[in-house]
């Protein structure tokens, strides 16, 4: 069994993207061996109300059961809690929120009540450090990163949250682990999509400083070809079980299942 | 075969304590991926004590000659580009040829000097003389000037290659930062223009539009500072080629490139 903890559906708006449709998503997946993709749907990110995309997402969840909904929610919109409310209902292994893209304060009241209601609901909360290379963004594409202090903040505002974290590079993982209790530490796990393998071997020296246990399988297709994530595990030297809790058992332990 | 085209390695005078480690989980991971030979460049002391970008001649001098070292003790495994600052033209002249005559295949441009620089001419007339390509770092549509380096971006290098149609360059990394459309578009007239594939970047369409823009006769494979992304891409043009293709980007291009007899196959 195979989880991408980290996957999109539907066009981007700053480039075509080849392979955004369901269809395609579950072609890739068969091409790499994934079993099972939580997908976001993409467009939304960037809408002023991104859970207008969540009802079709859903739908396409409900008719491909390999592809588990990750339904976004803004909390600085007035009837939010209901959007947990209801991912709480249809089984989402997560939500998400894009505090940057959507122009909140990303460890703002909002974000905090946010991440109180996902913690009441055991629900954990998916927040992505960006979503492209800074150097290569489109001219509009202004939205700031995702700050490591941001994520700080938020693991402490509630003491059963669990976050997912994807597409943070070691630094961005090294500073919020080591700046986190071992407790706030524990609820939070990493995407590896955005961290390096040889010759810097940032992943392989993460595995042995922060442990396997708090990383999964992402690759941000279609944004990203998705063998990236297969290449930097095949380069390193890990045991099985150490493999399938990457490729499986640690996002079934953020999901809560 | 497989060739990366775009490979570095570290010594005892740069900021990195790890440089032994580093060199040796390039090798070992090279192993494990399939890579034949590194072809590799070292920019002088990688900023202990001169820029990265824009290298001392003591620096370059010292870099090069590790470099070489190490093409001699692998000689199955790695080959050297002789890197230069073209600020320094007449001792970039005799830095190149004392490393070609050394072994080195290629010459490596970093970022000292603006691709459309005439102070590049010379040493273009070299490497037309001595029939070897110029890899050249390029910053993918370079919208403004970057702290530690006079970057280039796919225009400039484009018009130093229009001045040069005798010479081959090979334009640095399209993964590796910036706008690789905006390279891409640019590029497409340019027959002496090869596009290498390596850097961090994996962006989904962009192998895609690569091969739209300058098809499969001008790529060049290579993983620079991410071996994982290079053969994630490698892994992505074994489902979108046909193998002889896929051996044209992962070999047989670079092989055409490079003077005869660079490699072991030739």
């Amino acid at each position: 069994m195979r989880v991408d903890v980290n996957a999109f559906l539907g066009a981007y708006p700053f480039r075509r993207v080849p392979g955004t449709s369901p269809g395609a998503l579950l072609a890739a997946m068969d091409r790499v061996r994934i079993d099972e993709a939580w997908v976001t749907h993409l467009p939304g990110i960037f809408w002023r109300d991104p859970t207008e995309g969540n009802a079709w997402l859903l739908g396409v969840a409900k008719d491909m059961p390999r592809l588990r909904p990750v339904p976004a929610v803004h909390p600085g919109l007035a009837d939010w809690p209901d959007v947990v409310r209801a991912a709480a209902d249809a089984r989402a292994p997560a939500v998400r929120a894009d505090p940057t893209f959507y122009g909140i304060d990303p460890a703002g009241p909002a974000m905090r009540a946010l991440a109180t209601a996902c913690a009441e609901a055991d629900l954990p909360l998916a927040l992505a450090v960006r979503l492209e290379d800074g150097r290569q963004r489109h001219p509009h594409d202004a939205a700031p990163e995702l700050p490591a202090a941001a994520v700080r903040a938020l693991v402490r505002s509630h003491a059963r949250l669990r976050l997912l974290v994807t597409h943070a590079d070691r630094p961005f993982v090294e500073e919020v682990h080591f700046g986190s209790t071992p407790a706030e530490a524990a609820r939070i796990w990493w995407d590896i999509c955005w961290i390096w393998g040889p010759p810097e071997d940032h992943l392989e020296t993460l595995f042995g400083t922060v442990g396997a246990g708090r990383f999964v399988l992402g690759t941000g297709q279609p944004l990203r070809i998705p063998e990236n994530a297969d290449a930097k595990l095949d380069l390193l030297d890990l045991s099985t079980d150490d493999r399938a809790a990457v490729e499986s058992g640690n996002a079934r332990a953020l999901a809560g299942r | 075969m497989l060739i990366d085209v775009h490979a570095h390695f570290l010594h005892d005078r740069t900021p990195r304590t790890d440089w032994r480690e580093r060199n040796a989980s390039r090798l070992r991971a090279g192993e494990r991926v399939g890579i034949t030979i590194h072809v590799a460049s070292i920019l002088g002391s990688w900023g202990a004590t001169s820029p990265t970008y824009f290298p001392s001649l003591t620096d370059l001098r010292y870099g090069n000659d590790f470099l070489l070292g190490l093409q001699q003790r692998h000689p199955d495994r790695i080959r050297g580009y002789v890197a230069v600052n073209p600020n320094y033209t007449a001792e970039s002249l005799g830095e190149i040829a004392r490393c070609l005559d050394a072994g080195m295949i290629g010459i490596k441009l970093a970022a000292s000097r603006r691709a459309d620089d005439p102070l590049l001419d010379p040493i273009c007339r070299l490497a037309a003389e001595r029939d070897v390509p110029i890899l050249h770092h390029v910053w993918q549509h370079r919208r403004r000037d970057w702290p530690g380096q006079e970057a280039s971006d796919a225009r400039e290098l484009g018009a130093l290659a229009a001045r040069h149609p005798r010479v081959r360059f090979l334009l640095a990394h399209i993964g590796g930062g910036g706008d690789w459309l905006h390279s891409l578009h640019d590029l497409r007239p340019l027959a002496n223009v090869f596009v290498d594939l390596s850097g961090s970047g994996v962006d989904g369409g962009m192998l895609e539009a690569c091969l739209d823009a300058v098809g499969v006769e001008r790529l060049l494979w290579g993983c620079d500072l991410t071996i994982e992304t290079g053969w994630a891409k490698l892994r992505y043009l074994e489902r979108l080629l046909p193998r002889d293709d896929v051996e044209r980007v992962g070999w047989r291009n670079a092989a055409g490139l490079f003077p005869p007899g660079a490699f072991p196959s030739d």
